[in-house]
């Protein structure tokens, strides 16, 4: 072996390893998060974080029911709006849609998926905030909806694609109708991953707090029906953690266990539904 | 858009022989307008945002014009309103955390990619991409409590020691800055990059690296000089696509940042990013002028992310067509 | 699980809906000054009126005057007063006025942490001004070790905290430097939110206290009860008089006694740099922001009485978190002005 090939084994030896190297620090990041969270939030975390309401300033205990009954409340309704919207959206793309048509629906779908959050509030706030001059759920569930349409559109549509046209074909041979088609054969041949899009995009949006600051607000108290103020995980979060008080911190940190541990099941969830998947390709 | 009522639907070629009237009836023609509808409403909405944006910053743009992006004075008290502190600090948090995230994100693609056996492969990409899910404000939450602390007593006077003679490297060790905003969008944008550059390596067709190998390079010259330069289109992609994330970014900066509208050429220094200023000051700003500063400045920032993501798409769907071409023949 | 979470969703909606006639909610945002003494009373008044709960965000004093301008919130509150141009906004826009109700009195403080230093530093309103125009830069600056002879401040740079957002604490900070630096007024001037010339952004009297707790060297203002309840030391000032005076409840009494005989009508008054020898000098009033014309009766009735019980009862609980309780002269003022509220 020749010193110059010597040299070239070692090399690629040496920068194969420290890209294994990267792989390594970029997962140990994970486990580092994970780690810290539930050391730092599993010993803040009691049952009063589940029941009860934020204390007055400064004093120590309460915990963050309301919260979670807000993010709860903010997410169905995120999900009510953003679903539907994205997924017969998908269906229209594609199933029906011409090229063109398709064209304009995917590319206004990338570009809103590409809006950053914080604009999303800005549109929110002044499109349902300021007329109907209200903090409200509503305003944060539509914010957050919005940011649901696009990833449900876009892989609904691509699992909807990914069905064999044999499946289609052999429906309408029968005799069935486009729709009737679509409705029991099409669909329910992509399910999973349809239900998969979905969960990740409620995942996705599950954490996001700079559309919530002007639109969902705050509340310290529980917040009634739909047209007041609420308080969320994520808000309370960062409220939390940038204040002085010690028991806050160890609030933001349970709350940060509890969102974390959230949004990391869902996906886990949704990853393992796709996996045992059928003829569903991944995106 | 009336158009497309002609066009042979794409998925279904049996569709388009039935006439209207037998579409209806069996509720084709319905299902498709209430579907349309919906696909509808999404452009709507996009545009609807487009245009309040554009509307709700009019009055800046009309006092101001291009010198909103030039002068670097934000003074609510005397109606004075410039960009540029906001615009630097967006724009330099994102280049500190492409300088840490590139070499690092493309490491891992290609140990993914090229070395690591499918199943450990599938097994740390299944962990980069929960990673990709965690939201910001945990990240913000970290950066407070673990990253500040430590750039202020050991990283930034490290820093401060060694390269102190540099520029970017004076000034008082705060802890927020432009450094630390830089380092946790780094962590932030990682998982981007390698979910991204995998996919595009391994999209590089089988053959190219066995040309390679067979010619007698060894296993990283072939990686490094055939498979990487092939990818480079897509791989640029996704540095676009972790580009416009770090620059939309909101939460986490603002709480490492330092929230203060600065030009420095230390990145020690506290700055401020246009999507901070717009979460910190949206609730308050009291003015018509001041508010719609702050609409402009989520125009600005619209704008910006919009044209990245397009380029970054348009360049990962190149490679990936290039390589499934490349592949057929 | 499809009809799991259909439960689900079905279970949230019903208690979603079921809520909605449980309690009058009623919104308010603004200050972060008052917001402890806020936050103690609100959860109070909810106690002893289980129907009636009212919901403070502390968003900073701009965003207060922002918000129920905009019609956003119910109420607002803010530490500095709103300017005549903000009042005819509000006028313009809802056809009617607003009302300034001050609620209690507070000081805002200059606090730092200083590696080593324990003891409390003075300082004079010069060393102030020039720390916050960056031109003091160093803590052992002889603008500021004259004023403390004994206690050995390092050469370190100041590091200076300020508020992010627009404030009413920096309103009544820039307040009082406007009035004893005349560089000051010319080149930042007073007003919620200013132009910096140095310093970190931190959001809300909290996010300052954080932030100077956090960071070695640094110098902060906050509401006295935030550098109280966090345990962070903070300096005496030099008031009008030449005394170097530490804020406490009866300095800022002081303070509010002489501007009490001079309430002016609407109540917008400025109590910064008073020349009472034992006024501590950055003293203010802090006001609620109540619009004079309601459109549901139930809510104005709620808040005309949670104002009365403010002014009667929710005084005692002032003490007690570091807020100054109203002179007599000004609460009698205010139980008339109440009628105004329609």
């Amino acid at each position: 072996m020749s010193a110059r090939l010597r040299w070239r084994k070692f090399v690629s030896g040496f920068m194969l390893t420290m890209t294994g190297v990267c792989a390594v620090v970029a997962v140990s990041v994970l486990f580092f998060i994970l780690g810290y969270l539930v050391f730092h939030g599993g010993t803040s975390i009691s049952w009063s974080f589940f029941t009860r309401l934020p204390a007055p300033v400064g004093e120590a205990g309460g915990g963050m029911a309301n919260a979670i009954v807000g993010s709860a409340k903010l997410l169905m309704l995120a999900s009510l709006f953003g679903v539907p919207i994205g997924f017969f959206g998908a269906i229209y793309l594609a199933e029906f849609s011409g090229s063109t048509t398709a064209f304009i629906v995917r590319y206004a779908a990338d570009l809103l998926n590409g809006v950053p959050s914080i604009v999303i509030g800005i549109f929110a706030y002044s499109l349902v905030v300021l007329p109907f001059k209200h903090f409200s759920t509503l305003a944060g569930g539509f914010a957050l909806g919005l940011m649901m349409i696009p990833i449900t559109l876009r892989s609904t549509e691509e699992f909807l694609r990914a069905v064999p046209n044999a499946l289609r074909e052999a429906a309408m041979a029968l005799g069935a109708s486009k729709w009737k088609t679509i409705a029991t054969v099409i669909v329910p041949a992509a399910y999973r991953g349809i239900l998969t899009a979905i969960l990740l995009a409620f995942a996705r949006v599950a954490g996001e707090t700079a559309p919530l600051l002007f639109t969902a607000f705050g509340n310290r108290f529980w917040s009634p029906g739909w047209n007041q103020p609420t308080a969320s995980l994520p808000v309370m979060i960062f409220t939390y953690a940038i204040a002085p008080y010690e028991d806050w911190h160890r609030q933001a940190w349970a709350a940060g266990l509890v969102l974390l541990g959230l949004i990391l099941a869902i996906n886990i969830v949704a990853r393992a539904i796709l996996s045992r998947g059928i003829a569903v390709p991944r995106s | 858009m009336t158009s497309t009522t002609t066009t042979v639907p794409s998925a279904g070629p049996v569709a388009g022989s039935r006439s209207f009237l037998s579409r209806l009836r069996e509720g084709d023609e319905i299902a498709r307008v209430i579907t349309f509808l919906f696909a509808a409403s999404v452009v709507l909405v996009t545009l609807l945002l487009v245009f309040e944006l554009w509307q709700g910053s009019v009055l800046p743009r009309h006092k101001f014009g291009f010198n909103f992006f030039r002068t670097s004075v934000w003074d609510p008290i005397f109606d004075q309103f410039g960009a540029l502190p906001f615009i630097f600090g967006t724009t330099v948090t994102a280049g500190v955390a492409l300088l840490i995230a590139v070499p690092l994100g493309i490491g891992a693609a290609i140990f993914l990619a090229e070395l690591a056996p499918a199943r450990l492969s599938d097994t740390l990409e299944f962990f980069i991409d929960l990673l990709a899910a965690v939201p910001s404000v945990i990240y913000g939450l970290l950066g407070v409590f673990i990253v500040v602390p430590l750039m202020r007593e050991y990283i930034q006077p490290g820093l401060k020691n060694t390269l102190g003679f540099l520029p970017l490297f004076q000034g008082p060790a705060y802890g927020v800055g432009f450094l630390t905003a830089g380092v946790v969008l780094a962590i932030m944008v990682i998982p981007y990059i390698i979910s991204v550059s995998r996919e595009v390596l391994l999209s590089v067709p089988r053959d190219q690296r066995e040309a390679a190998l067979s010619l007698g390079a060894t296993r990283w010259e072939s990686t490094w000089k055939v498979v990487v330069p092939f990818a480079r289109t897509g791989i640029f992609g996704s540095i676009f696509l972790a580009l416009a994330r770090a620059l939309g970014e909101t939460m986490a900066v603002t709480m490492v940042i330092g929230n203060t509208p600065t030009i420095s050429a230390s990145l020690f220094s506290p700055g401020y990013s246009i999507a901070a200023v717009i979460a910190n000051e949206f609730t308050e700003a009291t003015g018509d002028l001041y508010l719609q500063s702050l609409i402009e400045l989520g125009l600005v920032l619209f704008l910006l992310t919009f044209i990245l993501n397009g380029l970054a798409r348009l360049l990962i769907l190149l490679t990936s067509q290039r390589g499934s071409e490349m592949s057929h023949v | 699980m499809k009809r799991i979470a259909g439960i689900l969703l079905v279970a949230l909606a019903l208690a979603g809906i079921l809520w909605a006639d449980t309690a009058l909610s009623i919104n308010g945002a603004g200050a972060t000054f008052p917001y402890p003494m806020y936050s103690k009373w609100f959860d109070e008044y909810h106690r002893k009126n289980p129907n009636i709960q009212i919901n403070y965000q502390s968003i900073g004093s701009g965003g207060g005057i922002k918000q129920v301008t905009e019609g956003t919130v119910d109420f607002g509150a803010t530490d500095g007063p709103m300017n005549d141009e903000q009042l005819k906004a509000f006028q313009e826009k809802h056809g009617s006025g607003i009302l300034h109700f001050p609620t209690v009195l507070g000081a805002v403080v200059p606090t730092y942490n200083i590696p080593g230093v324990e003891a409390s530093l003075n300082f004079t309103p010069e060393a102030l001004a020039g720390i916050f125009l960056g031109k003091i830069t160093k803590w052992n600056d002889p603008a500021i070790t004259d004023a403390n002879k004994g206690i050995k401040l390092p050469a370190n740079e100041i590091v200076v905290v300020h508020r992010a957002e627009s404030s009413g604490t920096t309103y009544v900070w820039t307040d009082y430097l406007s009035k004893v630096s005349d560089e000051w007024k010319t080149k930042v001037g007073k007003g919620a939110a200013v132009n910096w010339p140095v310093g970190l952004g931190a959001k809300g009297n909290e996010a300052v206290t954080g932030t100077v707790k956090n960071t070695p060297n640094s110098v902060g203002y906050v509401e006295l009860i935030y550098a109280e309840a966090n345990k962070i030391p903070y300096g005496s000032v030099k008031n009008a008089a030449g005394v170097f005076v530490k804020a406490s409840l009866a300095a800022v009494s002081a303070a509010a006694a002489d501007a009490a005989k001079e309430m002016p009508e609407d109540f917008r008054v400025s109590i910064t740099n008073v020349p009472g020898k034992s006024a501590y000098p950055i003293s203010s009033f802090t006001w609620l922001l109540i619009p004079e014309k309601f459109s549901d009766a139930a809510k104005r009735d709620a808040i005309k009485g949670f104002v009365k019980w403010m002014l009667a009862d929710g005084q005692t609980y002032a003490e007690n978190l570091s807020y100054a309780k109203l002179p007599k002269e000004v609460v009698a003022m205010e139980l008339k002005a109440i009628e105004k509220i329609q």
